[in-house]
């Protein structure tokens, strides 16, 4: 009865749309099975996670600078004349209702949203999953990294809290530190000298809400087109070419597991959201721009960014009456730039070196491509450090050491680790490859002492993985044979042919 | 399959029920279906849980517990239905290059080449005539664009609110006087009638003394002796780096520190940066007192506050 209505639908579909073919196809689409892949997903579910709580928030947040007196139900702050933002922003987390827990878990999912970015676009690195014909792939994603730490400043600097607001005008600085047209962009885009007049609040609020998410869910829908049209990459394995893909189906056994995946990382989003406190507004008050607390840091993805600003030396340029704040613009606007532009063309870099024209499906192991892998252990050192840099003074104060001997290890470490580390990676790889054996799992010995005393050695049942008794890969099959088989007699069995 | 199998090609039959390739991962289906079912039963519960959690209200721990606890028993049946449960073959699906033939890129570029050269190379004038009025389209819509955003910045940059005998006052407004602040006391002001302003805002430090029975210590910069008065000095709270304030005074270093990025000024030698990424000193205000005790400044800064940029010389 359902299978007649499922049949019947469809097919008013298909007269309309044609789907049966593309959508047959679509199902069939085979997914390699290696808990690597799975980064991405955290990414776009921790996205799907953003879209929901933020579309709550957008609900009760009001993006204005216009001061009003808070009336809500946190005590401390009642009577006190605020900007509405902040004041809405504090209502709506102890005023409305679960609103302290989307606010949270929409915190929490930023962070690890840029997170398994950041983990996903190593491995896609590391295994050379860019390579021909995914170089567009490679920089749609970039792209969506770039945009989400974009959108990550946008969305924390709207609570216009005593943190966020230092941020913003950091921003204000870095922006003006361009040569030529700084002050130029900083006054159009604040509506005048900082901290402007009261605009960049709401234009902050449009690009967060709006403009960055579109272009953000237009990328994403990039990104997972190319990965349709173009199928996934492989690890090498038993009966994987570079002609096929190995694993399992999207429905039902796909569907089935990424489906529950999404609910585990929106459960895991939700558990920070409202058991670990994230960007407690109520507690850094409003912002003025003469306040300051200490021990102030970005969100981690900022990190990096803020770290480069303060391992760099004072090198201020002056002349011609003119001053070029190199302070300011090599670490905050040179530095991310070169950065960004690495990863861009890196695939063209790559294979200009390795004259390497053919298509990759299969995926390489790091330790086959040791210059790469030590290339792209450099970059994460070289990112670590930064990053690290940017708690300069915690790190100061928990060590009891003084500030300016961490200043000066991160200002030479930053040149040092990542050549260090190269090198090494480097080594590593090489000595890998060469030991035999080196990553294929070893059989288990089972040593047995029987009553008598004696010792014998067996060898463990294979285990899925080893090798052993794997089957070889089927097309997925459309028609099954629903009878048992021990049941089946010839007659009345359906027998329909693909 | 290898390398160079032919391709699938014609009906398959149908696959058996017992085709390996369909069976369950786990070895004992029926307790993988029961550790399913009881984690969807829990994930009910936690829904349930969270709609009472809501209803009762005011508990974020509580509704992450409930709601995070439902999404994550629900998350894992459904997962392990799937790895435990479903068909994992291995399935294979064929790989087709997308590139197309030779004969359809030739005539792809030829479509572009030929069509598009017989009326552009013809028409150049008509081709030059567009791109010139789509250029001059392009660059005016940037006008409203860029230009409306805001003001040019003008002489702002280079202005403050403090003129010659400027009251110094503090935030809520009050009169600075001379006996205010105790040695080694800070405090932030502004110029009369422009408190909180950014671009305004002034630390006032009274220096401390060496021992308690010393005269204050004042060490100015040459030219700047007189800048101070009864020990107290200002300084553009703007750091000069990227214009956090710099608010972190510590007294027996005689060290203004900015808790950005760490830069360290020495107020005892005209606030020069002395270590970290800040390039210049801090603007000094000069200050006197008048006849009623009111700290005033003698003058305006002598140079732009806060973080460098192009205009400044």
């Amino acid at each position: 009865m359902i299978d007649e209505t499922i049949d019947r639908s469809l097919r008013w579909l298909d007269d309309r749309l044609g789907i049966a073919k593309g959508g047959r196809t679509f199902l069939d689409k085979i997914f390699p099975d290696h808990w690597s892949f799975m980064l991405g997903e955290i990414a776009l579910y921790s996205f799907v996670v953003l879209l929901a709580t933020g579309v709550f928030l957008s609900l009760y947040y009001i993006p204005s600078a216009h001061e009003v007196v808070y009336h809500g139900s946190y005590v401390p702050l009642r009577g006190q004349r605020v900007s509405e933002a902040y004041s809405s922003s504090v209502s709506l987390s102890f005023d409305v209702k679960s609103g302290l827990l989307m606010r949270q878990a929409h915190h929490w999912a930023a962070d690890i949203f840029l997170g398994s970015i950041a983990v996903h676009m190593a491995r896609v690195f590391f295994t050379g999953a860019f390579r021909k014909p995914r170089e567009f792939n490679w920089i749609v994603g970039v792209s969506m990294l770039i945009l989400g730490i974009v959108n990550g400043f946008l969305g924390y600097s709207l609570p216009d809290d005593l943190v966020s607001g230092t941020g913003i005008r950091i921003a204000y600085s870095i922006i003006e530190s361009i040569p030529l047209v700084g002050s130029y962009l900083g006054t159009f885009l604040f509506g005048g000298n900082y901290p402007g007049n009261g605009v960049i609040i709401p234009r902050f609020y449009i690009l967060h809400v709006l403009i960055v998410p579109l272009l953000l869910i237009g990328l994403l829908a990039a990104h997972l087109g190319l990965l349709v049209k173009q199928k996934h990459t492989q690890f090498k394995g038993k009966g994987k070419t570079e002609h096929n893909v190995v694993g399992t189906p999207m429905f039902p056994t796909f569907i089935a597991k990424t489906t529950g995946f999404l609910f585990m990382t929106s459960a895991v989003i939700f558990l920070l959201g409202g058991l670990a406190q994230i960007n407690p507004i109520w507690q850094f008050g409003q912002y003025e721009p003469y306040q300051i607390s200490y021990a102030v840091q970005p969100d981690w993805y900022m990190g990096w960014l803020d770290g480069a600003l303060r391992i760099m030396p004072s090198w201020e340029w002056v002349g011609w009456g003119h001053t070029i704040p190199l302070e300011v613009f090599l670490p905050a606007v040179i530095f991310p730039g070169l950065i960004f532009n690495i990863f861009i063309v890196w695939p063209f870099i790559e294979s200009r070196h390795t004259k390497d024209l053919a298509y990759h499906n299969l995926l390489d192991r790091p330790r086959d491509r040791p210059l790469r892998t030590a290339a792209g252990v450099a970059m994460l050192t070289l990112l670590f450090m930064v990053f690290f840099a940017s708690s300069t003074d915690v790190l100061a104060n928990f060590f009891q050491v003084p500030l300016v001997g961490v200043l000066w290890f991160f200002r030479i470490a930053v040149i040092v680790a990542p050549v260090i580390a190269a090198v090494v990676a480097y080594k590593i790889c090489n000595e890998m490859r060469a030991a035999e054996g080196i990553g294929k799992r070893k059989r288990p010995q089972i040593v047995t002492r029987s009553s008598t005393g004696e010792y014998s050695t067996t060898e463990a049942e294979p285990r899925p993985g080893d090798g052993v008794d794997e089957l070889d890969a089927i097309p997925v099959p459309t028609y099954i044979d629903l009878v048992p088989p021990e049941l089946a007699t010839g007659a009345g069995v359906r027998r329909v042919m693909r | 399959m290898s390398d160079d199998a032919p391709r699938l090609e014609g009906p398959l039959p149908p696959a058996a029920l017992d085709d390996p390739h369909l069976q369950p991962y786990a070895k004992h289906p029926e307790r993988a279906q029961a550790v399913a079912a009881v984690a969807m039963v829990v994930g009910f519960v936690g829904f349930i849980g969270f709609g009472v959690a809501y209803w009762v209200g005011d508990n974020p721990q509580w509704e992450a517990v409930t709601l995070g606890g439902g999404l994550l028993a629900l998350g894992f049946g459904v997962t392990a239905w799937g790895k435990y449960l479903m068909p994992q073959g291995p399935f294979e699906e064929e790989r087709h290059e997308f590139h197309s033939t030779e004969a359809e890129r030739e005539a792809m570029t030829a479509a572009v080449t030929e069509r598009g050269g017989m009326v552009l190379k013809r028409r150049r004038l008509l081709g030059g005539l567009f791109a010139l009025g789509s250029t001059a389209m392009g660059i005016v819509l940037l006008f409203p664009l860029i230009r409306s955003l805001g003001p040019k910045p003008g002489t702002t940059l280079f202005e403050t609110n403090w003129r010659k005998n400027s009251q110094l006052v503090t935030l809520d407004g009050r009169p600075v006087r001379v006996d205010d602040l105790a040695v080694g006391g800070v405090l932030t002001v502004f110029p009369k009638g422009h408190t909180g302003s950014s671009q305004d805002q002034v630390i006032l430090i009274r220096l401390a003394q060496l021992g308690p029975l010393d005269p204050p210590l004042v060490i100015h910069p040459p030219g700047r002796t007189d800048w101070g008065v009864q020990g107290y000095v200002a300084y553009s709270k703007m750091c000069t780096h990227l214009g956090c304030p710099v608010g972190l005074y510590q007294e027996q270093t005689q060290q203004l520190v900015c808790p950005c990025h760490q830069s360290i000024f020495n107020v005892q030698s005209g606030c020069i940066p002395e270590f970290g990424p800040a390039p210049r000193p801090l603007p000094q205000l000069p200050l006197t007192a008048d006849s009623a005790g009111n700290l005033r400044s003698q003058n305006g800064f002598n140079q732009a506050v806060g973080p460098g940029f192009w205009e400044r010389p």
